[in-house]
């Protein structure tokens, strides 16, 4: 499309003639009803984390989170996402190399297939794993005559975690791979560079920050979910209970400093998240697409 | 499919001098099939295993269509309610220049990057009778803690970014010329606004309110927290799931998640209906 081309040279209208806005009382008006809403509903359960977990002060929170309990849940967390996100990275880059750069049938059909995580219940996607591996599942005799512990473990909890991270990497690569279409492969292949070479080269360096888009949305949600990884984990104290389900356990308990001490080390993984995604997306906007959201 | 000659024009593939097509495909239908398909075709395999008469009785029983219509009922509610503010906000992110646009606009994802039990926790404090919120709310002799109510709130906080995510895009493309073509003509501006430009950022309004409303149906943990999770009154389909896991009635489970993924299914594809009709329609 010719379209943004011609948009880029007409200048930008910052100055709006008064017949194309509303208003100064509409203005206001709609700026308080949308700077209320945002701040009920967005600011005030941020604030109220970090207040509930120092409203006993800094040695009580300190105290929390050096509980042997909760440090095992931090490890675990980061040991389910250091192994879900590059095996998603991985699927990721094959799958929007598959559909960006070549035509085959059956292609739209695939996309949608890689979206299905988005559109299933994190209880469903865990539900699906107890029903393959559970004592009572299509694997579960099998796996228990061959010593195989998958569920109410961690090799449960990383799958579950997949499963919902599934669509991040390959849903932020694919439309940017096909908005940068195959010349600069063609280019580099008709010089003599092979395939692996085009892609570290030449694909890798094209899409290497919406890849780390892509990376930074998967790792919050892998680091972050709750139901699905809640089904498969059996919580199981100082092992299988990861960051969000301790925060759960500790609420249950009637702890709250605890809860809120945990839930707000995953609050500021979510705020380091948003200003890193803010960045790369002032920085880089052009070099991540248009796709933004989810 | 059989030793046939090919009918001639139709390849699987377009040649590209482009390698790895074999390998990426492969790879990633391998990991698809792996992590989503089988996993999932065991849930429909275990499902109509159940026989018709089973799957019935647990779909007629009481305690799960009142969980189904709380999960649904909340969801429109609260997909509802963005569908409005949403919009608001996307407006005000798109249209008007204010200090700080930027934390703000980033801010509208909050949702999508906080772990549900943490948003889940913080709204039940809020909410809760001696809350922040609740205890104003108290005295009007409104319960939002532990009610539907609190369902509604908690899939308010988790489906914003959708509409606000969804409609902004395309606000952000709106040629200024189209209203101020309407202005010369002499509409005013409720005018434009009403029939020049909500009619074109209908069906991405619409995208953002379903998105959201899918969302809602399937959401557990920020809810589970404050919902109160009364049977019969303020329990969610996706907690009746994990109750009967917690029962071992694998059976009712297994029928409870088929049922919401046919209806999440129908939504998508009205969800995707809805986006090739925008898209034909405007372009």
């Amino acid at each position: 499309m010719a379209d943004p081309e011609i948009k880029s040279y007409a200048p930008h209208h910052e100055s709006q003639s008064a017949a194309v806005t509303e208003s100064p009382t509409a203005r206001a008006v709609l700026m308080i009803v949308a700077f209320a809403f945002l701040g009920v509903f967005l600011l005030l359960p941020l604030i109220i984390v970090f207040n509930e977990a120092f409203s006993k002060g800094v040695g009580a929170y300190t105290e929390a989170l050096s509980d042997p309990d909760t440090r095992s849940a931090i490890r675990l967390t980061l040991l389910v996402a250091a192994i879900s996100v590059p095996l998603n990275v991985v699927f990721g880059i094959s799958a929007a190399w598959a559909i960006a750069k070549f035509e085959f049938k059956g292609k739209a059909f695939l996309t949608t297939l890689i979206d299905l995580p988005f559109s299933v219940s994190p209880v469903i996607s865990g539900l699906v794993y107890v029903l393959l591996f559970g004592a009572q599942g299509l694997l579960g005799g099998w796996l228990k005559a061959h010593g195989i512990v998958i569920l109410f473990a961690v090799p449960g909890i990383v799958l579950a975690t997949i499963f919902v991270t599934f669509p991040f990497v390959a849903r932020e690569l694919i439309p940017l791979m096909q908005e940068q279409g195959n010349g600069d492969e063609e280019a580099a292949l008709s010089l003599g560079a092979n395939g692996w070479q085009t892609f570290w080269y030449v694909t890798l360096p094209n899409v290497k920050w919406g890849l780390l888009y892509g990376v930074l949305l998967c790792n919050a949600r892998a680091m972050g979910e709750f139901g699905a990884v809640s089904v498969v984990s059996g919580h199981i104290r100082g092992l299988t209970n990861t960051m969000p389900l301790h925060v759960e356990i500790l609420y249950n308990e009637y702890n709250a400093v605890g809860a809120f001490a945990v839930a707000s080390l995953l609050a500021g993984l979510a705020l380091v998240t948003l200003v890193l995604k803010t960045l790369l997306e002032m920085r880089y906007g052009a070099e991540i697409a248009a796709t933004r959201g989810h | 499919m059989t030793t046939a000659p090919a009918k001639a024009g139709w390849r699987f593939r377009q040649p590209s001098v482009i390698p790895g097509f074999g390998l990426t495909l492969g790879f990633s239908l391998a990991y698809l099939t792996l992590i989503i398909l089988i996993p999932l075709s065991g849930l429909i395999w275990r499902s109509a295993a159940l026989g018709w008469a089973d799957f019935w009785a647990i779909a007629t029983d009481r305690r799960t269509i009142n969980a189904l219509e709380i999960s649904f009922g909340t969801a429109f509610i609260a997909a509802a309610v963005n569908l409005v503010f949403g919009t608001i906000v996307a407006w005000v992110l798109v249209r008007y220049n204010f200090p700080g646009r930027r934390i703000v606009d980033a801010m509208v994802d909050l949702p999508f990057a906080l772990p549900t039990a943490v948003a889940g926790i913080a709204l039940t404090t809020l909410y809760a009778p001696n809350g922040w919120v609740g205890s104003l709310l108290a005295p009007l002799g409104i319960k939002v803690a532990y009610t539907p109510l609190g369902i509604i709130i908690a899939l308010i906080f988790i489906g914003l970014p959708f509409v606000v995510r969804t409609v902004q895009p395309i606000m952000e493309e709106i040629d200024k010329e189209v209203e101020e073509v309407a202005a010369t003509l002499g509409a005013n501006r409720f005018q434009i606004i009403s029939r020049v430009l909500l009619p074109g950022l209908a069906p991405a309004i619409v995208t953002g309110f379903a998105l959201a409303f899918a969302r809602g149906v399937g959401e557990y943990g920020s809810v589970i927290f404050i919902a109160g999770n009364l049977p019969y009154k303020s329990e969610i389909a996706p907690l009746l799931i994990v109750i009967r896991l917690e029962e071992y009635n694998y059976a009712a489970a297994t029928a409870i998640a088929a049922i919401m993924l046919a209806l999440s299914f129908v939504m998508l594809l009205v969800i995707n209906l809805v986006q090739t009709w925008s898209r034909k329609r405007y372009g």
